[in-house]
C-alpha cells in the first residue's frame, strides 16, 4: 500500500508558556520550540505498521518553511520511506483549503492509496483532512482510531465518537482519514535514528513544480483570515492559592472539607 | 440578507442541546439574518425532530431518505448540497460529526470555512469576525470569513446560550425531492459500545484527575495515593489513557466519561475544552498546575502553582496527618 501522510510542524504545547508579542497582535515567537503536530505521529507510526504488514511505502508531506524540513526527518527517523517539502513564498498566508489544494496537488503527481492526517494539529480546526478528500473526491473518515485492510480496495475503519464510543465504516480505497491520537503507540525516536537520516535528500517543490495557480493559495486565496490574537478580559478566573507550599495546603484542606472534598 | 442553516443533529428522536444554542449565535453574525433549521434524517424520527424544531425556528427544512436513517457524513454532506443554497451561512456543532461532516461540506458549497468558533462580533461589509481559540485554548484569536460565496462553521457546543423552546410556530418544508444520488464510497457498519471499567468513575463525589503533567507511568501512584487518603476515586485526561496509563473508562472527557462530582482535582491538566465538556454539575474544581497561563485556572474555583509532582505527597500527608 502507498501511504503519504501529511504532517505540520507546531509550536509545543508542552515545552512553551505562550505570551503575547508587545504589540499585542501576535504569539511572542522569539524562543518558542518547535515539534511535529502529536497527532502527526500517531499517523506516522499507524501508516509504519500497515506497511509492514502489507508491503509498501511510506512518504511524508508537509506545506511550511526551511525550518519544516526538521519534521519531515523526524518522520523519516521513525521509518517514514520518503519526505516532501511544499514550500513557496505563494503559499504564505495560506487559509486550511489553501494548505488542502496545495496537498492536493502533490498528491496528483504521485499514486497512493491512502493519505493520513492528524485529526487536528495546533490550531484545533481539523480542517485540512476533510477539504483534501472533498477535493479529490476520496471518501473520508475523520478521528479514526482503528483501521483494518480487508483486501486491495477495501478497509475498514473505526472512528472514535461521543463518550469514546466507536463508529465502524468500511470506506474504498483510495482514501483520506485523520487519525486520533490513542490508536497506537508511536515509536521512540532517538538521537541516532536522527543523525541516519540526517544527509538524507527531501525534495523541495514550489507552486511552479505542483502547477498550482498562486492566486488561489497564499493570503490571496485565503477566504479565512487570521486577525490577530488576543487575551481575552474573562472575568477572575480562578482563587490562586499563595504562600509556602505548607501554607497553601492548609489553605486548601480548609477548603476541601467545606466543600465536601474531605 | 444573510441566510443562516443550522444543522440539527439528533439521537433516538431528540434534537441535541446544540440546537437551542443557534438562535443566540445567528443574533450574533446578523441580528437580521434569516435563521433556518434542517433535519435530516428519516421515518418518524425526522418527523418527530423537525416538527419539535419548529418551536425555535420559524422555518425547518425536512430532508428524508431511507439512507440518512444512521448520519453518515459524506451522505448527510450530499444531502446539504443539493438542498441548501450555496451562499449561505451554514452552522454546524464542533463536535465528532460536525468535524467529519463540515470541511468537506465547505468545498462542496465552494464557501469559505471556520471551525470552533467560541463567538461571533458581527458581518463588516462580507467579512464576518468571529473568535476562536487555538494551541489548546492558551491563546484566542478574532478570524474574519468573506461570506459573500457562502461558509460553513462549525460552533463549539455550550458556547452559546441556549434559547428557551418557544412558540415561534414554524413550518416544515420538506426538500427531500431535491435530494439526488446518495450513492457513496463510505458505509456505516455499527456502533461498537465502549468498554466498561473496573471502575465508575462517574458514581465518585470527588475525583483526584491527572493530566499528562504527570510525567511518568510509575507518577500515577501519588495520585492514587491521594485519592486513597481523600476517599476519592482517581480520573484522568486523555494523553494518560492513550499512553496506557490508565484504562479507558477513566478518562474524563466528551470522548471519554461525562461526570458530576461535587469536588474535582485538576492535576496538571491544561483545561482543553474536550477534557472539560465532561465535567458537569458545576463542581468544585481545583487545578494544581506549574504554568500559572494555564487555561485550567479560568475556569477553577481554586488554582494553585505548583508541581504536582512535589504538591501531591505532601497534601497526601497533610490529610493523612489530619
Ligand atoms: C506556509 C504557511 C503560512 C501560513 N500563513 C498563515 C497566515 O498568514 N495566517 C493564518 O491565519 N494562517 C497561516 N497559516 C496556517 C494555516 O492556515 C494552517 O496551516 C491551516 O489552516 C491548517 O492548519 P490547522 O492547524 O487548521 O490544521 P488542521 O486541519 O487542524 O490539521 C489537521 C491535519 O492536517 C494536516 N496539516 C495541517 N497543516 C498542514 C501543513 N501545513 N502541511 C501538511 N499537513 C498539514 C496534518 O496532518 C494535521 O494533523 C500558514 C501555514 C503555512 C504552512
Ligand atoms: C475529538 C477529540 C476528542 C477529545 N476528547 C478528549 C477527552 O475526552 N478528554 C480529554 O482529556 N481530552 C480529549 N481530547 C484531547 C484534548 O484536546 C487535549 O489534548 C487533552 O485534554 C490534553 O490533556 P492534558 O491537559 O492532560 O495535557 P496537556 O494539554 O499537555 O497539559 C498538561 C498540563 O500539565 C502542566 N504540567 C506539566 N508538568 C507539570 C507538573 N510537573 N506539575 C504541574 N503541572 C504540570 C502543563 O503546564 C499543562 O498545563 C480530545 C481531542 C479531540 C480532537
Amino acid at each position: 500500500m502507498e501511504i503519504l501522510v501529511c504532517v505540520k510542524r507546531v509550536p509545543d504545547t508542552a515545552e512553551n508558556e505562550f505570551e503575547l508579542n508587545s504589540a499585542g497582535n501576535d504569539l511572542d515567537r522569539d524562543d518558542l520550540v518547535y515539534s511535529v503536530n502529536e497527532w502527526d505521529n500517531y499517523a506516522v507510526e499507524e501508516a509504519i505498521q500497515i506497511v509492514d504488514n502489507v508491503g509498501g511505502s511510506v512518504t511524508v508531506v508537509t506545506v511550511g518553511d526551511d525550518e519544516s524540513e526538521e519534521v519531515l526527518r523526524r518522520e523519516m527517523a521513525m521509518g517514514a520511506n520518503n519526505g516532501v517539502l511544499l514550500s513557496d513564498e505563494a503559499f504564505e498566508g495560506s487559509d486550511g483549503k489553501g494548505i488542502a489544494a496545495i496537498l492536493k496537488a502533490e498528491i496528483e503527481k504521485g499514486k497512493y492509496d491512502l493519505i493520513l492526517t492528524g485529526a487536528q494539529a495546533d490550531e484545533g480546526a481539523g480542517q485540512v483532512g476533510g477539504m483534501l478528500a472533498a477535493m479529490l473526491d476520496y471518501p473520508y473518515a475523520s478521528l479514526v482510531n482503528k483501521i483494518e485492510a480487508v483486501d486491495d480496495a477495501v478497509i475498514k475503519v473505526g472512528r472514535e465518537i461521543e463518550g469514546g464510543n466507536q463508529e465502524m465504516n468500511e470506506i474504498q480505497l483510495p482514501s483520506v482519514l485523520s487519525i486520533q491520537t490513542g490508536i497506537n503507540e508511536p515509536r521512540y525516536v532517538g538521537i541516532r535514528g536522527i543523525r541516519k537520516v540526517a544527509s538524507v535528500d527531501i525534495p523541495v517543490k514550489g507552486a511552479g513544480d505542483l502547477g498550482i495557480d498562486a492566486a488561489k493559495v497564499g493570503d490571496a486565496g485565503a477566504k479565512t483570515k487570521r486577525v490577530d490574537y488576543f487575551v481575552p478580559d474573562l472575568g477572575e478566573g480562578a482563587e490562586m492559592l499563595e504562600g509556602s507550599t505548607d501554607e497553601i495546603i492548609e489553605k486548601l484542606i480548609e477548603k476541601l472539607k467545606a466543600k465536601g472534598g474531605l | 440578507m444573510t441566510q443562516i442553516f443550522a444543522y440539527i443533529p439528533f439521537k433516538n428522536g431528540n434534537a441535541e442541546d446544540v440546537a437551542l444554542e443557534y438562535p443566540a449565535a445567528a443574533e450574533k453574525i446578523d441580528p437580521s439574518a434569516s435563521l433556518t433549521a434542517v433535519v435530516t434524517g428519516t421515518g418518524p424520527d425526522v418527523d418527530a425532530v423537525a416538527e419539535e424544531m419548529t418551536k425555535t425556528y420559524k422555518e425547518v427544512i425536512k430532508i428524508s431518505h431511507a439512507d440518512l436513517a444512521y448520519p453518515n457524513a459524506e451522505l448527510v454532506r450530499k444531502a446539504l448540497t443539493d438542498a441548501l443554497p450555496h451562499d449561505a451561512v451554514i452552522l454546524v456543532p464542533h463536535d465528532t460529526f460536525g468535524m467529519d461532516l463540515a470541511p468537506g461540506l465547505s468545498v462542496k458549497m465552494d464557501a469559505a470555512y471556520a471551525a470552533d468558533i467560541v463567538d461571533f462580533e458581527g458581518i463588516d461589509s462580507n467579512a464576518l469576525k468571529m473568535i476562536r481559540q487555538e494551541l489548546g485554548g492558551a491563546v484566542y484569536t478574532h478570524v474574519t470569513s468573506d461570506i459573500s460565496t457562502g461558509a460553513v462553521i462549525t460552533i463549539r457546543p455550550g458556547s452559546f446560550a441556549p434559547t428557551e423552546a418557544g412558540s415561534a410556530g414554524g413550518t416544515v418544508i420538506d426538500k427531500s425531492s431535491e435530494v439526488k444520488d446518495l450513492a457513496a464510497k463510505r458505509k456505516f457498519l455499527e456502533v461498537v459500545v465502549a468498554e466498561v471499567g473496573d471502575v465508575d468513575i462517574t458514581k465518585s463525589d470527588v475525583l483526584v484527575s491527572v493530566g499528562r503533567g504527570i510525567e511518568d507511568e510509575e507518577n500515577i501512584e501519588l495520585a492514587q495515593e491521594l485519592a486513597e487518603a481523600m476517599g476519592a476515586v482517581v480520573s484522568c485526561s486523555r494523553p494518560i489513557v492513550d499512553a496506557k496509563w490508565l484504562e479507558k473508562s477513566r478518562q474524563v472527557g466528551t470522548s471519554g466519561q461525562t461526570v458530576k462530582p461535587k469536588v474535582y482535582l485538576a492535576m496538571g491538566i491544561s483545561g482543553s475544552f474536550q477534557h472539560l465538556g465532561g465535567v458537569k454539575g458545576n463542581p468544585f474544581i481545583v487545578a494544581v498546575n506549574k504554568n500559572p497561563k494555564a487555561p485550567i485556572f479560568q475556569v477553577a474555583d481554586v488554582g494553585i502553582v505548583e508541581d504536582i509532582l512535589e504538591f501531591i505527597p505532601e497534601l497526601t500527608e497533610a490529610i493523612k496527618s489530619q
